[in-house]
């Protein structure tokens, strides 16, 4: 049987795993009766749902005005979420797509998951802006096809319009290279099944994979195409939202900055989110030999990386608002640190330029749980930071006759708490019925080692 | 040593386990050395270097993807011009009614979500997927293919084919668990 020699320092994979133990370990998770955990976690992420449900019905039914948005905060919690949402499946592209271009071989065993958490993600987000618009109903307008006003199509020349294409096309691409990634999977669970059903769901599923070396061929030209494509894509899609706001001339959105500022700290927030789901996972199912620590401190160092650039981008927008002797841009950011949101801009600097130095020392990007409270700061930093761009950048614009303040209603905060929910039970049901690391490409990466 | 003329046409060829892959590749080379042309090899993960060793030309599905991508952006913009600039000509913000630079986004969403439709789709369609039966998944040991195994199977090239010979030759290269398979 194939055995993995002692590999020299930090393991990807932990010596004396062998392939099959790769298939039992991942497979098994699915395959042993459900936990009685999973059942708690399950009932409490549902109920969650069914809460985002009642809001999502009580908005429909009594108009968007039960959300705290007004003139002259007319996009607040719903975009703030959406680019939230957003931003945390920039993660799962970046591991998947670009780490594969760079044979970066330690993403091999988180890839599978952060994709999934990618199109869970882009799946919340895309709530949000459908129910902005005011009539879901006619979400569709958004699209080019004929409607009901014949001759009357979208806006292209407006970013809004790009970011449906970008939304939409991240959403889609993204689940083609999950799914193609788990068709081989797909194929080992079809013939692990110990039941019918589970042999005709999982061999649907599987398309008849059979693991031919023609098929193999064709198969990694694939991969590598979604991955050469999703490159792109990845960061295409976090500057076109960028463009939603720098398109536009309202102090503390029309910067040049805003494109690369935004695609650092969605992979940021995105990495935030893995790391988070990663350790409970893993402490869950007892995938340590899976997911090394080496997987953890790797995260933790592109987390590092990105608060870095983050933190540059807020020094820099409020030098260029000062450089640019614009009165309009100055005011907007000394309103963004000693205004009325300054709790929530101080909020933000504290969880994503502060927290993350931790990660300077090994000591604390190998421990579990520090990486897990940074992980989680991070996330409410990044939320904060969409908050502070939109809210305080609306709030007070050019004249203090137009000027507001913004307060979430009830309605906006049970939303976003519903968000998640519906995050973490798709989250929930993936571990639960589909092998969670790939499997096929961590045995590819142990026998190239082996070989090597 | 020759099997009866009539079971030939029925049989699709002959597998054999292996249990690693440098076996296997020892294997493969030697069973095309004997003449072997058609074969194949089921494994649980791509094996490096099976693919040259197998004669297997390079994938071409790069070129559906381009050709893709180029429609796909082309579509973009004439799209946008069309809607824009001829069926539904508005006046917003000053701004052109169709101009390159602000058509470039979508055009290149479509480019790309058109070459990924082309990756995956072009992929199952070379394979022959989906496909829910096959002659292979006879093989005894096939569930371990999915595993951590290897089968190699002498395919039925349906001029000299001989299942005998073919599972000698299986035999002499240390494969295991050799057996006829069947068509369908």
């Amino acid at each position: 049987m194939a055995t993995v020699s002692q590999p020299a320092e930090s393991p990807l994979v932990l010596e004396g795993v062998t392939l099959t133990q790769v298939t039992s370990t991942v497979a098994g998770v699915v395959e042993r009766r459900t936990p009685r955990a999973w059942w708690f976690a399950f009932a409490f992420t549902g109920s969650l749902t069914l809460v985002l449900l009642a809001m999502l019905t009580y908005l429909v039914t009594t108009g968007i005005g039960v959300w705290g948005n007004n003139s002259p905060v007319g996009w607040a919690f719903d975009i703030t979420n959406f680019v939230f949402w957003i931003g945390i499946g920039h993660a799962g592209t970046l591991i998947s797509a670009i780490l594969y271009l760079f044979r970066q071989r330690w993403r091999t065993s988180i890839n599978r998951f952060a994709e999934a958490m990618t199109l869970f993600a882009v799946a919340c987000a895309a709530i949000f802006p459908a129910f902005h618009v005011g009539r879901p109903w006619r979400a569709y307008w958004l699209f080019p096809i004929p409607n009901e006003w014949s001759g009357m199509w979208p806006n292209f020349r407006s970013p809004l319009i790009w970011d449906v294409f970008a939304v939409s096309t991240y959403g889609t691409v993204s689940f083609l290279f999950w799914y193609l990634g788990l068709i081989p999977d797909l194929a080992t669970m079809r013939d692990r099944a110990q039941t019918h059903a589970r042999r005709v769901i999982y061999g649907l599923l599987s398309l008849g994979w059979r693991g031919s070396a023609r098929h193999w061929n064709h198969y990694e030209m694939a991969y590598l195409l979604l991955a050469g494509l999703s490159t792109p894509l990845v960061l295409s899609v976090h500057s076109i939202v960028s463009f939603d706001f720098a398109v536009s001339l309202l102090p503390g959105w029309h910067a040049t900055i805003f494109p690369p500022y935004f695609v650092a700290g969605a992979i940021f927030s995105g990495f935030a989110m893995v790391v988070t789901l990663m350790v409970i996972a893993r402490w869950f199912f007892g995938l340590h030999h899976l997911v090394t620590m080496k997987h953890l401190e790797n995260m933790n160092k592109v987390m590092l990386a990105t608060g870095l650039i983050v933190g540059y981008a807020y020094a820099v927008e409020f030098f260029i608002a000062w450089y640019s002797g614009n009165p309009f841009e100055r005011f907007a950011f000394v309103n963004r640190a000693l205004g009325p949101y300054s709790w929530a801009y101080w909020t933000m600097v504290a969880c994503n330029v502060l927290a993350p130095q931790l990660f300077w020392f090994r000591r604390f990007r190998t421990s579990v749980p520090v990486m897990f409270v940074v992980s989680l700061l991070v996330n409410v930093g990044m939320w904060f930071e969409r908050f502070v761009i939109i809210v305080t950048s609306l709030h007070r614009d050019f004249l203090p006759a137009a000027w507001g303040m913004f307060r979430p209603t009830w309605v906006d905060l049970l939303t976003l708490a519903g968000s998640f929910g519906l995050f973490l039970t798709l989250f929930l049901l993936f571990v639960r019925f589909l092998p969670m690391i790939s499997m096929s490409e961590v045995k590819a990466m142990m026998a190239s080692r082996e070989g090597a | 040593m020759s099997q009866s003329t009539e079971r030939i046409g029925g049989i699709y060829g002959v597998a054999a386990e292996f249990e690693d892959a440098e076996e296997l590749l020892a294997a493969v080379r030697a069973l095309r050395e004997r003449g072997y042309r058609k074969l194949d090899v089921l494994s649980p993960f791509p094996v490096h270097g099976l693919a040259e060793a197998l004669g297997i030309r390079r994938s071409p599905l790069g070129w559906a993807a381009l050709v893709a991508g180029v429609t796909g952006a082309s579509a973009a913009f004439l799209l946008q011009w069309w809607t824009g600039a001829v069926s539904y000509p508005l006046v917003v913000g000053g701004k052109p009614f169709f101009a390159v630079e602000p058509s470039v986004p979508v055009a290149f969403e479509l480019a790309v979500l058109l070459a990924s439709f082309a990756a995956v789709l072009g992929m199952l369609a070379l394979n022959g997927l989906p496909r829910f039966h096959h002659p292979v998944f006879a093989h005894p040991r096939y569930p371990a293919v999915t595993d951590d195994r290897f089968v190699l199977v002498v395919e039925n090239d349906g001029e000299r084919f001989d299942a005998v010979q073919a599972s000698e030759a299986l035999r002499a290269t240390g494969g295991e668990h050799i057996q006829v398979l069947e068509a369908e």
